[in-house]
């Protein structure tokens, strides 16, 4: 077991599967051996997400690159943690030009010894990918499609997800806004589907949390007169809430929300206030250090989908280091455990939910250029871990694996 | 009295070998970087009053005395030197530029070399004070933290936060000769004067890992555990032993306490309130008082170490990072 694990580097390979097994179980930490995690993408012509004309724009709480960079940086971090059994930890790279190709892909960097393959794909793929391996030995890492529904009815025993998802994002988002007694909320949506999923989760969230949702209006993203009551921020804003909350996914129409309101309103969700997994503002917890390290290597700033990478590399290395081992099921067993904290520079020690597999972790309530607050936030609490006041709790799960 | 004033900080236990020959001037000052105000306040030792508030280069952290105590030693992180405070006048007199940033530190037995963590480089730096140069960077895991030079100065410990490591350095030869994983972010480090046993606060973690120092394995693990604080929430760093090894005191970080732990049967015997993250610990010269050093509240807690009491919080710069009393 150990050694099908392991994989041993060009001629190496060869000679050890013609010898006994017991050679390759003798192997000394003199001769260190290769332990591979995976990575997959989606051609940036097919992934929209990361097209010339979204990263430029810098909407808030999106992505500023391809988050293969954070894998980079963590690689570097993890040099000691295979010592002990004489392992040095490798990322191979895959890059599928559209979504049929993704499954040819996979199976080359499985051929390459990769048990964790770290997925930066949008939702759809990567359903489909996780339905069709799920009986296999394999861990998906989700580190980029932060959708419900892949931790609810989509869920898989094979698929864990490092990125919080639009529930946990809500709920730190309403913690926020019940602390400060800002209760009463109007809702804008966008037409597009992850929009709608957004708003979903909010309206969740403020009957959770005692949010007062005043109105739902969806805006669309047209200079057309006829449409003013839907494109014009100040015909949709007229209302009496104390804040607006606006689910626009791709990010144009929400970055002319402030100040465009016809009553000196605050905005949250996909302006004004964020919430998310990083922000390069952090200051705690050793962040400014990742964020210098992550910088030099990626010259520019780092954001949620490249801690979310950066944190995938960093569980599965923590968990050989802390269970002296390759064996797979031992090292997901971890992810899980219930006295699992693993270090993700936000404070709380943060594992995976046995129930659907999420990453349990603070959420950082960010502007621009600050992090106003982390949630959760004081006061709180939760009668386990108060990480698990964010998101879908066992008791809410629809997840069956 | 000179001897003993020269140990202020389980961190300085080294100098337990050192001859009294040195120059004390016994101030009695207690000395707190602050990270945000780039300065050093200077406190009397008595009333705790304000005397003078030192500007240094950008965010200075770790603080040290020379061997004679005439100068202090404060790693800069954001000004990227190792700025040198005279003692006599109070002030920054000179610096070593150039090192990235600087955090922790120890000194060799001699005082003529700086073992420094490199934050951004995973090494620990060899600085030759006299000549001002980094003489050897020994690659360790990232983040190197602590720093400890061990009393038979051949030997120097350092913490890896992200490794979750204490890499034991060979100094002539230059390379680590074992590599031991303890709790999760592993900060700072005391040895016991019988130099059997390596104390390593584990920030994560909420122990502490007692290292076995004839075969480098962790020997047992100290749990932080005070009434009515989750695990997360305790976060231990700084760490100051008694002289006689009895007594370690440890800063639980955001539990705002700090424990006081029996070094033989080690027990947690007490949780002390104290300030806000409560990080690096140390004792005054006599060792009957205990400075906790409170990063989110910007004070100190003076404790009498007696009657385990908090006697004075007192205000000092923003985000204060350790305290060293002459």
């Amino acid at each position: 077991m150990h050694s099908k694990t392991l994989m041993l580097s060009g001629l190496a390979l060869l000679i050890s599967t013609f010898t006994t097994s017991t050679r390759a179980n003798e192997s000394t930490p003199q001769t260190p051996s290769t332990y591979v995690i995976g990575y997959l993408e989606l051609d940036a012509a097919i992934d929209k997400r990361y097209s010339d004309k979204q990263l430029y724009a810098k909407y808030l709480g999106q992505a500023l690159g391809r988050p293969f960079a954070g894998a980079e940086v963590a690689l570097k971090e993890v040099k000691y943690h295979g010592k002990a059994l004489g392992l040095n930890f490798a990322l191979e790279k895959a890059t599928a030009k559209d979504s049929a190709d993704l499954g040819t892909q996979l199976e080359t960097l499985k051929q390459k010894g990769a048990k964790f393959i770290l997925t930066d794909l949008p939702a759809s793929d990567l359903a489909t990918l996780a339905q069709s391996t799920r009986d296999q030995e394999l861990a998906l890492l989700n580190i980029s499609a932060p959708d419900d529904s892949l931790r609810q009815t989509d869920c898989q025993p094979n698929l864990y997800h490092l990125l919080p998802n639009y529930a946990m994002q809500t709920d730190a988002l309403a913690q926020f806004l019940v602390s400060h007694k800002w209760q009463s909320v109007l809702e804008l949506v966008g037409q597009l589907p992850a929009d709608d999923q957004w708003a979903q989760a909010f309206e969740r969230s403020a009957k959770r949390f005692g949010l007062k949702i005043t109105e739902k209006k969806s805006f669309v993203l047209s200079n057309d007169p006829r449409e003013r009551d839907q494109n014009n921020v100040a015909l949709l804003t007229g209302g009496d809430q104390a804040v607006i909350f606006i689910a626009d996914s791709q990010g144009e129409f929400a970055r002319q929300v402030p100040y465009h309101t016809l009553k000196p309103n605050l905005v949250v969700g996909a302006e004004g206030l964020t919430t998310g997994a990083w922000h390069w503002s952090w200051e705690r917890h050793g962040a400014p250090q990742l964020n210098k390290r992550f910088e030099k290597k990626a010259d520019r700033a780092m954001s949620s989908t490249d801690w979310a990478a950066w944190m995938g590399v960093k569980t599965i290395a923590e968990a050989v280091q802390i269970k002296n081992t390759t064996d797979f099921k031992t090292l997901t067993e971890y992810f899980t455990a219930p006295d699992t904290a693993m270090d993700g520079f936000k404070g709380n020690g943060v594992s995976f939910r046995a129930w659907d597999h999420q990453l349990r972790q603070p959420l950082l309530l960010h502007t621009h250029n600050a992090v106003i607050d982390r949630a959760p936030l004081k006061g709180f609490l939760h009668q386990i871990n108060n990480l698990d006041t964010l998101g879908f709790d066992e008791r809410e799960s629809t997840c069956k694996f | 009295m000179s001897l003993k004033s020269m140990i202020k900080l389980a961190l300085l236990s080294t100098c337990l070998t050192l001859s009294s020959a040195s120059f004390a001037k016994d101030t009695g000052y207690i000395f707190v970087s602050s990270e945000k105000d780039h300065s050093v306040t200077v406190l009397d030792g008595k009333t705790f009053a304000v005397v003078k508030t030192i500007q240094t280069s950008e965010r200075p952290r770790h603080l040290a005395f020379n061997p004679d105590h005439t100068q202090i030693y404060a790693a800069c992180g954001d000004g990227e030197s190792i700025d040198i405070i005279d003692i006599a006048k109070l002030e920054a007199v000179d610096k070593i530029g150039n090192i990235e940033d600087p955090e922790a530190f120890d000194l060799s037995l001699d005082g003529k070399a700086m073992y420094i963590s490199l934050e951004d480089d995973g090494a620990l730096g060899i600085l030759d004070l006299a000549s001002k140069k980094m003489t050897k960077e020994i690659e360790v895991g990232e983040e190197p933290e602590g720093v400890l030079t061990h009393p038979n100065g051949k030997t120097v410990f350092v913490t890896s936060e992200v490794a979750n490591m204490v890499h034991v350095i060979d100094v002539e030869k230059g390379e680590a000769v074992a590599d031991i994983v303890v709790g999760k972010r592993p900060r700072r480090l005391a040895i016991t004067p019988d130099q059997q046993h390596l104390w390593v606060t584990s920030e994560l973690d909420a122990s502490i890992s007692i290292i076995d120092l004839t075969n480098n394995t962790v020997l047992h693990k100290i749990k932080f555990e005070p009434k009515g604080f989750r695990r997360e929430d305790v976060t231990p760093v700084g760490i100051a032993m008694t002289k006689e090894g009895k007594t370690a005191y440890v800063g639980m970080g955001r539990a705002n306490r700090v424990a006081k732990v029996d070094v033989a049967s080690r027990e947690v015997q007490d949780y002390i309130l104290v300030g806000e993250r409560a990080w690096n610990v140390s004792f005054n010269a006599d060792e009957s008082l205990l400075f906790a050093v409170n990063g989110l509240s910007d004070d100190v807690s003076v404790i009498d170490v007696a009657s385990n009491k908090v006697l004075k919080s007192v205000p000092v710069g923003r985000v204060p990072y350790m305290a060293l009393v002459d």
